[in-house]
């Protein structure tokens, strides 16, 4: 980076910190340990703003902002926990947990899942939505890996990381609000998948157990998304 | 290349033969007079017209308005308007020509349907042959773009536009000049000009009706609006649901292009663009602008977080200006006559007219365009002719799934973007349903609601899956399953849903149920507690009912 890049001041949470013109608001938190909770961002993958879990407050505006996509400016001031937002938080993981079918107790990242995690952090002690029942098929065609629709809270990490860091493009979403999907090329099983190359990014990235290393269920259910961090650094240094 | 003097031969040629004593009979060939088969019945006239020596001309014109009473036929001059005429009615319009009207064809036009109107955008709907470009030069047609092209620079275009207090047409109402401003000062070469024809709110035709009454207006629109912002290349995005639309702009497009008003060396000058149409393929989220451009993109219709707003970065990265198919619409008169022209008409804040889809329970149904500051009062109960026989008037629903219900205690509310907001409800591109005592407060918020589940693009959690609850909830108060607690859910569920989503889809799902909870939030608890519902609409479960 030969141009130097602009510095912006601003107070996040009551702390004066400084950040590059081109940083988002969760970047510049995140560099000086401020928590935001998270669920489709993944550093390394391009952001979406789908989930809505790191909207934040920032003075002078009633709307909320996802700090993933939005680029920081002079003198903000933002607020990251308020009521208003803690409660907007549980709301949405509620939502997502009944949703679909979520059951942790059956599930084989129970214990390494973001969706859980995010429930036990953001203090969900239970679900007041009545869930919702769908029924939903799994795919277990692949050789090696399952795609369980029943998990997928649709943060599309699977379909940004075989887009953006394979190149295969395997991914992809069909169908429009409850009835979205993800899909294999085009929705054909996932082990006929003539565009997929095994390589497992997508069940890496995979917050829940949507996506499982068949070989782990019962022995490793540990997810591994830091993987990507070291790859983009050998590749060339992008973050 | 055609020059002035060339388009004033056009509308002279146009203008002698109509001048030659021969009577026009014009048949409305727009989709709702077409539904009812008005192309039968124009060969029909033709036919016996020619077969009984009459001298006239029969043609086929856009949306007269009152489309409940279709399929309409008029007769120039005279200006006698024919109502659900029939191909066996033949000989009974041709016989108005020799003699004077008899009675029972009384004139229409002077009904308050018609003279409470006033038209801008639909000036030339019902008048002139949306598939012949001569008709629209000879109305005054591409005079506009001839004047901003060759006395106007770019920037007195975004001037006189901003001058005339246009805001968007789509609903939004955001002002069409700044948004030009913005886009022409956007760095770039490349720049792009987009129409939103993806007109899809329940009850809504405005845009649709334009289209297929008036294409050229719309390009003509464009064409200023490209050469304002320093475009070179535009789309119409068109939904697939109107094929008779698409057909009239294709045919349009060719016109425009045979006489030099698109294509390069425009009115023979250096300024060069052309037009594309892409035709949608049925997601209602498409009509939100960051899902559009990416639709048209060839990728998956789903919304982007805002900004960078198109202006600065649409359509492939580059400035893009995106309007409504009614704000290009209003173009042409703006250049043409000038903004404060335009800005005389309406209230402090909103100018100019509004066109909506008068639909529901009401006498007469159909197209109509206003000055903006009339009341809805005026609009229901004088150009709508109020509420059948024996019903009685209980709401107005403005806006679409995005929009409220509005009260009868709220009827003298003035038309204008703010009055709107401030009664729960919004403008929005246009849609007016009157809504009557038959029919049930939380049944309409379910049915808008149910349309906002389906539409729902899936990319946020909010509005994917918060509208999913709303309408389970919803579902279950009509039905007389629902306690005390889902209303609260119900409640907590519209201010999280609209304070959260990414889109406007999602941000504004909520505003149905938000209106009637608040002007008829009795209905709600009487189908909760006594469950029971005063419009008879709603089954209650067999249980419950049996118990009240």
């Amino acid at each position: 980076m030969t141009q130097a890049m602009e510095v912006k001041t601003l107070r996040i949470d009551g702390v004066d910190v400084s950040a590059r013109a081109d940083q988002t608001i969760l970047e510049a938190a995140r560099e000086n340990n401020i928590a935001i909770p998270t669920l489709c961002h993944l550093d390394g993958l391009s952001d979406v703003g789908a989930c809505r879990l790191c909207l934040v407050e920032v003075a002078g505006t009633n709307r909320l902002f996802p700090s993933c996509v939005t680029r920081v400016e002079e003198g903000m001031q933002i607020t990251t926990s308020t009521d208003r937002l803690q409660k907007y938080r549980r709301m949405t993981l509620e939502l997502l947990f009944a949703e679909r079918n979520h059951v942790c107790s059956v599930c084989v990242s129970n214990g390494a899942c973001e969706l859980q995690a995010l429930g036990q952090s953001q203090g969900l002690t239970h679900i007041e939505f009545p869930y919702r029942f769908p029924q939903l098929p799994v795919d277990a065609s692949h050789e090696r890996f399952t795609l369980d629709h029943n998990r997928c809270i649709l943060c599309t990490r699977c379909v940004r990381v075989c887009g953006e860091i394979e190149g295969a493009h395997t991914w992809d979403v069909m169908g429009r609000g409850e009835k979205a999907r993800v899909i294999t090329d085009l929705d054909q099983p996932w082990g006929t998948s003539e565009s997929c190359t095994s390589c497992g990014k997508c069940v890496e990235v995979c917050p829940t157990g949507a996506l499982f290393d068949k070989s782990d269920v019962g022995t490793r259910a540990r997810k591994h998304p830091e993987f990507l961090t070291y790859l983009n650094e050998m590749r060339g240094g992008q973050s | 290349m055609i020059s002035v003097e060339e388009l004033d031969q056009i509308a002279e040629t146009v203008r002698t033969e109509r001048a030659q004593g021969r009577h026009q009979i014009n048949v409305c060939v727009a989709a709702g007079c077409l539904a009812l088969h008005s192309d039968t019945l124009k060969g029909a006239l033709a036919e016996r017209a020619q077969s009984s020596g009459i001298s006239c001309q029969v043609r086929g014109v856009g949306c007269m308005g009152l489309c409940s009473a279709g399929p309409l036929v008029s007769v120039e001059p005279g200006a006698i308007l024919f109502q659900k005429v029939k191909p066996e009615d033949a000989d009974r319009v041709l016989d108005s020509l020799k003699a004077p009207p008899a009675k029972q064809h009384t004139d229409l036009r002077q009904t308050p349907f018609f003279k409470r109107q006033f038209n801008v955008v639909l000036e030339n709907s019902g008048k002139i042959d949306p598939e012949n470009i001569d008709e629209y030069i000879a109305e005054g047609g591409y005079r506009a773009l001839f004047h901003a092209l060759i006395e106007m620079t770019p920037a007195e275009v975004v001037q006189e536009v901003a001058s005339s207090g246009l805001r968007g047409r789509g609903g939004g109402g955001y002002p069409t000049g700044l948004k030009w401003g913005t886009v022409a000062k956007a760095h770039g070469t490349i720049k792009y000009v987009i129409c939103n024809a993806d007109e899809g709110d329940p009850g809504a035709f405005m845009d649709r009706s334009v289209l297929e009454s008036d294409p050229h207006r719309v390009l003509e629109g464009m064409t200023i609006a490209a050469y304002a912002v320093g475009a070179s290349k535009g789309y119409i995005y068109v939904r697939a649901e109107y094929p008779l639309a698409v057909k009239r702009l294709e045919r349009a497009i060719r016109e425009a292009r045979r006489l030099g008003f698109l294509g390069s060396k425009i009115c023979g000058t250096t300024f060069e663009f052309d037009i594309e149409i892409r035709i949608g393929a049925g997601a209602f989220v498409c009509g939100e602008e960051t899902a559009l451009i990416a639709s048209i993109e060839g990728m998956r219709g789903t919304p982007q977080p805002r900004p960078p707003y198109p202006a600065q970065s649409g359509l492939w990265e580059k400035p893009t200006l995106i309007n409504n198919v009614e704000t290009f619409a209003n173009v042409p008169p703006i250049v043409r006559r000038s903004g404060a022209w335009y800005s005389a008409m309406g209230t402090p804040k909103s100018k100019g007219t509004k066109v909506f889809a008068l639909t529901g329970q009401v006498k007469n149904t159909g197209l109509i365009e206003v000055p903006m500051g009339v009341t809805l009062r005026e609009i229901v109960f004088d150009i709508g002719g109020g509420m059948p026989e024996g019903r009685k008037f209980k709401a107005v629903q403005t806006g679409g799934p995005s929009g409220g219900c509005i009260p009868e205690q709220c009827l003298d509310t003035r038309v204008d973007y703010e009055s709107l907001k401030e009664v729960g409800s919004i403008m929005g591109s246009g849609g007016m349903i009157v809504i009557d005592d038959t029919s049930c407060m939380v049944n309409v918020a379910r049915y808008f609601m149910e349309f906002c589940m389906s539409e729902s693009c899936g990319k946020c959690i909010p509005c994917r899956a918060g509208t999913a609850q709303m309408y389970d909830i919803l579902q279950r108060i009509t039905r007389g399953q629902a306690g005390e607690r889902d209303l609260e859910l119900l409640i907590d569920l519209c201010d999280m849903v609209s304070a959260t989503s990414l889109c406007g889809l999602g941000q504004t799902a909520p505003n149905p149920v938000i209106s009637t909870l608040r002007y008829f939030k009795q209905e709600y608890l009487e189908h909760i507690h006594a469950k029971r519902c005063v419009a008879g609409e709603c089954r209650m479960a067999a249980t419950q009912a049996a118990r009240s």
